[in-house]
């Protein structure tokens, strides 16, 4: 009866064991390159996982056009229900039994933090890693950890800026999410506003995405006296947000994360005419502003998405994401030559010049070095006037620290 | 002042939908002895339901309609065809397919639908004169929905044949049996209306908090919440427990200890309501003879 | 029946198979597992030694909620808050403090025997779904207490807390996974060893009377609310030992890992598992630990769907859990062999 137990155990144990892949480099080939990911294809992130599903479409698509130096690639991407000991169980697969050449795109930030020290400590890339945290770009302690998008409290840093610019006697109000999102944003205002931001910040509101609505908080962050509203929320409480600030008559100087713009996804959904007036900072085309109808990089991906990705959504930004981190990989890969060794890759990754993503805005580049493990640090800010998003201002760049 | 009144009344408005999801709750459990944490989920799938047929050019009501006899004869065969197998299994059995069933409904709205919220249209229109900056026409009228619905819910099992049936299955099936009601059938038309009740907890919710397949994750929370302050076996008590639950919350958060533990102090209040008066504010005690 | 019929009708011995009674096979049962248990290390690689390793911590809190709900009968859905004080006292003790990490297990399992306690004594007057409820409650509300803003500078905010990995002591030949897998299997057998022991005695007994019959049990004299507040808090240590030792193998602790999601797993566990069953913890945690990786190779649509349908079948197929179907099959072993059935 026991020893059955033990049996099953051990079948069970056996049944999910894989032959690992032999080579001198590990994870490439001859004619392969793998490479491995964690994806929330489950639980409260799930939303994310079109992220890992556009990825592999484009590592198809690169395949299907003969490779990178003839070699295929390979992504396996794991779902990690957005939980961290499920992260660290997914990438020690990964690096251990289907040994990998290197990760990439792992996404959340708790997540990425319980792998970081593990996949450095083995010397395996963690490549682009899909968070907007600001502590990826550590290349002194972390050699090999990398982000790719510029990250929050950089964004939060250009709205500090204007704001001490332009109104400098603004009573601030921040609408966030209780996460490590949401207080990046927080973080990132207030050192943009230096010392005078406990005088200037009136009001903390934040919320749970369990919450149902922000309305009271909403209604909180009025009643406090606040002239001008920070919100650092996903797309659904920014939509709420936006309704809810209309309704009540409220007319705050309004900024608003880069995460939640998406025309298709918020702006539309809160009421177009409800959102006139706010503020955001950019880097990428959303796809859903009729202002990038024609252009000419929108048409690529919506070709791409079309032929490799015909079940996702082509209002949602995240599937353009997707595209243009995959394409700094292939960039990243082709630089490499037919070295795709761990420390060769890396070095690559941190040496890519001015590289040009077509879904990226107009005069955004990516740039990095062995001191600057930042890719995307510029950003252009952007109003909405009831219709469609207007840049205005020059792209600035944001500074990394 | 002015603050302190809009925040009630915004918790007036969070309550409606609470209440509405409660009642759902309500029903079932008097139907069924049961509590589905599968409702909210089911509730969510029949309004992707009506979004569908919306998107198709069907008018609002006739959608409305629709999606009703659809909830309804979800809730008949999801009883019949999976619930049904575990019917004399342990509770805690029946809780776990439950739950199976509220992974598989809310992964398959997903893949489905895409988690890209979607707007919801409200029957109510914007500039209607009960609306004010306090509380929109929709808050205004999902309330006066969901006090319809509890009317006629509660009309139903107090005064109709068929509801009677169903208080005793839920009760005492045995001897239910031996008057000559199918019990069976009794479970299934239970399940059936609940969620009926669930489907227009979610249309009326769905223009105010958008609509995704995570939608009613933290709305059946406190709708849980809800039902249980009020008294799971009462209608009244539960709709109730809903407004309670919403002014509750918004106070807390606005003025006892701020939003960052808004949530943690209305269920300790909650628990500590149930501590004092364990089967809910306005539930039936029950004394049991041994 | 005449005296003499029921008198010759019980067996004079027990019944040998091969030389020893059934109760020396159990025996040997034991020992071969434990023996099998041990050598696991140096037959699995480094990856599914942490899966086993995994396996382990989950069977001690599938244990501890077993103690609780599946003999004492108090529904818990808030385990997964235990298991979060659980880590995070030895994650804040480790980083914080210079207490070496064996200790900061029995610390994190004193803590938890008294919050499990604390929250017992109040919960004593609700029953079935009220409980349910408030156990709810505290799972739910567990992320937003430790993100709280008064405690980040102990809890690490919403960033978390990064723990290193012990390494075997006493320079022996062993690399820090397999030492961890040992260190908390040193665990895992006395308190797997304590429960059996427990739940066989007067204790376990008074338990079992409590959840069957709660009236009969007062009035032979058993103090309930003593004995559930106490078997919320030693199911709560059980937890939240076990909750130390996964922050140990996970090697990071955030406030968002441990949200009402993992309080559901456990009750999944359990109920797959075996309710009142302690081999039942086993099968429970292998269960939780691989199945949703088996739901992920199947689909990437919609894993959770394929989670929920191995779920719900099951529990048609076994609605007693694995534990049941076992018990079930030797009962019919011992029926067919005319051996009175083992306890």
């Amino acid at each position: 009866m026991y020893a059955r137990r033990a049996w099953l155990a051990a079948a069970a144990l056996m049944a999910l064991s894989l032959p690992a892949a032999a080579a001198d480099t590990p994870g490439v080939t001859a004619t392969e390159i793998k490479i491995g990911q964690t994806m929330p294809y489950s639980g409260p992130a799930s939303a994310y996982g079109t992220i890992g599903k556009a990825e592999t479409a484009y590592f198809n698509m690169v395949n299907e056009q003969g490779g990178i130096s003839g070699h295929k690639l390979n992504l396996i991407s794991l779902d990690d229900g957005y939980s961290p000991p499920k992260t660290v169980e997914q990438i020690r697969r990964l690096v251990e039994q289907e040994n990998v050449a290197f990760i990439f795109q792992s996404l959340g930030t708790p997540s990425n933090t319980a792998i970081q020290k593990y996949l450095n400590a083995k010397k395996v890339p963690q490549l682009f890693v899909a968070t907007g945290a600001s502590k990826w770009g550590d290349p002194q302690h972390f050699h090999w950890t990398m982000g790719w998008q510029p990250d929050y409290r950089t964004e939060a840093r250009i709205y500090a800026k204007y704001i001490l610019k332009e109104k400098p006697n603004a009573k601030i109000g921040v609408l966030y999410q209780n996460d490590d999102f949401g207080k990046d944003y927080l973080i990132g205002l207030k050192e943009g506003l230096g010392d005078k931001n406990a005088k200037m910040i009136v009001q903390e509101a934040s919320y749970e995405v369990t919450d149902p609505t922000v309305d009271s908080q909403i209604v909180g962050l009025q009643s406090s006296g606040a002239d001008t509203l920070l919100t650092a929320a996903t797309p659904k409480f920014a939509a709420q947000a936006i309704r809810k600030i209309y309704d009540i008559g409220w007319k705050p100087l309004h900024f608003m994360t880069n995460v939640s713009i998406s025309v298709a996804s918020v702006m539309t959904p809160a009421g177009p005419e409800k959102g006139v007036g706010i503020i955001t900072a950019t880097y990428g085309k959303d796809p859903t502003d009729p202002r990038w109808k024609d252009d000419a990089g929108m048409k690529q991906w919506r070709e791409f998405m079309t032929k490799y990705y015909p079940d996702g959504d082509q209002n949602d930004a995240s599937n353009v994401y997707g595209y243009g981190v995959a394409m700094t990989l292939m960039q990243v890969l082709k630089q490499c030559g037919n070295d795709f060794s761990r420390e060769n890759v890396m070095k690559q990754a941190a040496s890519l010049r001015n590289f040009d993503v077509p879904t990226l805005l107009p005069g955004i580049k990516i740039n990095t070095s062995s001191t600057d493990y930042y890719p995307i640090q510029q950003m252009q800010l952007e109003k909405w006037d009831g219709k469609t998003w207007v840049l205005f201002g020059d792209v600035i760049s944001g500074e990394g620290s | 002042m002015q603050a302190f009144l809009h925040q009630v009344l915004s918790g007036l408005a969070n309550g409606g939908i609470y209440a509405s999801v409660a009642l759902a709750l309500v029903m079932i459990y008097q139907a069924t002895h049961h509590v589905n944490f599968a409702q909210g989920e089911m509730a969510m799938f029949s309004t992707y339901v009506c979004w569908l047929l919306l998107q198709a050019g069907v008018p609002y009501w006739v959608a409305f309609i629709l999606t009703l006899g659809f909830a309804f004869a979800a809730g008949v065969a999801i009883e019949r065809i999976i619930v049904r197998p575990v019917e004399q299994a342990p509770v805690l059995t029946v809780v776990a397919v439950f739950i199976g069933l509220l992974l598989i409904i809310n992964s398959l709205a997903g893949w489905l639908f895409s988690y890209t919220i979607k707007a919801f249209p409200s029957p109510f229109p914007s500039d209607a004169w009960y609306g004010s900056p306090f509380m929109s026409p929709h808050e205004v009228g999902m309330i006066f929905v969901t006090m319809v619905v509890l009317a006629l819910v509660f009309f139903f099992f107090r005064f109709t044949p068929l509801g009677l049936a169903m208080r005793a299955a839920a009760q005492n099936p045995v001897s239910s049996r031996l008057v000559g009601i199918r019990v069976g059938w009794m479970l299934a038309i239970g399940w059936g209306l609940a969620g009926l009740i669930g489907s227009v907890a979610g249309m009326m919710a769905a223009p105010i908090v958008y609509l995704d397949p995570y939608m009613m994750t933290g709305i059946l929370l406190y709708g849980f919440a809800a039902a249980l302050v009020g008294g799971i076996d009462n209608a009244w008590g539960a709709v109730l427990g809903g407004f309670t639950v919403g002014v509750l919350e918004n106070v807390a958060g606005a003025y006892v200890v701020g939003t960052e533990l808004k949530l943690t102090v209305a269920l300790a209040i909650i628990i500590g309501v149930l501590v004092i008066r364990p089967s809910g504010l306005f539930g039936r005690v029950l004394v049991t003879r041994v | 029946m005449t005296m003499a019929t029921i008198e010759t009708s019980r067996p004079a011995a027990a019944r040998q198979y091969a030389g020893l009674s059934l109760r020396a096979w159990r025996i040997v049962g034991v020992a071969a597992l434990l023996v099998g248990a041990c050598a696991l290390p140096f037959a699995l690689s480094s990856y599914h030694l942490f899966q086993a390793t995994q396996v382990l911590v989950y069977a001690m809190v599938l244990l501890g909620l077993n103690i609780l709900t599946g003999f004492n009968g108090q529904i818990s859905l808030g385990h997964g808050a235990f298991y979060a004080i659980g880590a995070y006292t030895a994650a804040v003790l480790l980083d914080k403090t210079g207490v070496p990490y064996w200790a900061t297990i029995p610390l994190a399992g004193a803590v938890c025997l008294v919050a499990g306690f604390l929250f017992g004594r109040p919960a004593l007057r609700l029953e079935g779904h009220y409980l349910a409820l408030a156990t709810f409650a505290l799972a739910v509300s567990t992320p937003q207490i430790l993100k709280y803003k008064h405690f980040e500078e102990w809890t690490g905010g919403v960033q978390g807390i990064v723990i290193t990995k012990p390494d075997a002591p006493l320079g022996l030949p062993l690399d820090s996974d397999q030492w961890l897998y040992f260190f908390c299997l040193l665990w895992t057998v006395p308190l797997f060893v304590i429960g059996w022991n427990l739940l066989r005695g007067r204790t376990g007994r008074a338990m079992v009377a409590i959840r069957d019959h709660p009236m009969a049990a007062a009035t032979m004299g058993i103090d309930t609310a003593l004995y559930k507040s106490m078997t919320f808090g030693v199911s709560a240590m059980y937890t939240g030992i076990a909750g130390a030792l996964g922050a140990l193998v996970a090697q990071f602790v955030s406030p968002d890992s441990f949200g009402f999601p993992l309080s559901i797993q456990f009750l999944v566990g359990i109920v797959v598992g075996g309710i009142a069953s302690i081999s039942g913890a086993v099968f429970g945690a292998i269960f939780i630990e691989f199945v949703p990786n088996i739901a992920d190779q199947i689909s990437k649509a919609a894993p959770q769907a394929i989670y929920g349908i191995f779920l719900i079948t099951s529990m048609y197929l076994m609605p007693m859990g694995v534990a049941g179907v076992i018990r079930r099959a030797t009962a019919r072993l011992a029926r067919m062999t005319g051996e009175r059935p083992p306890r």
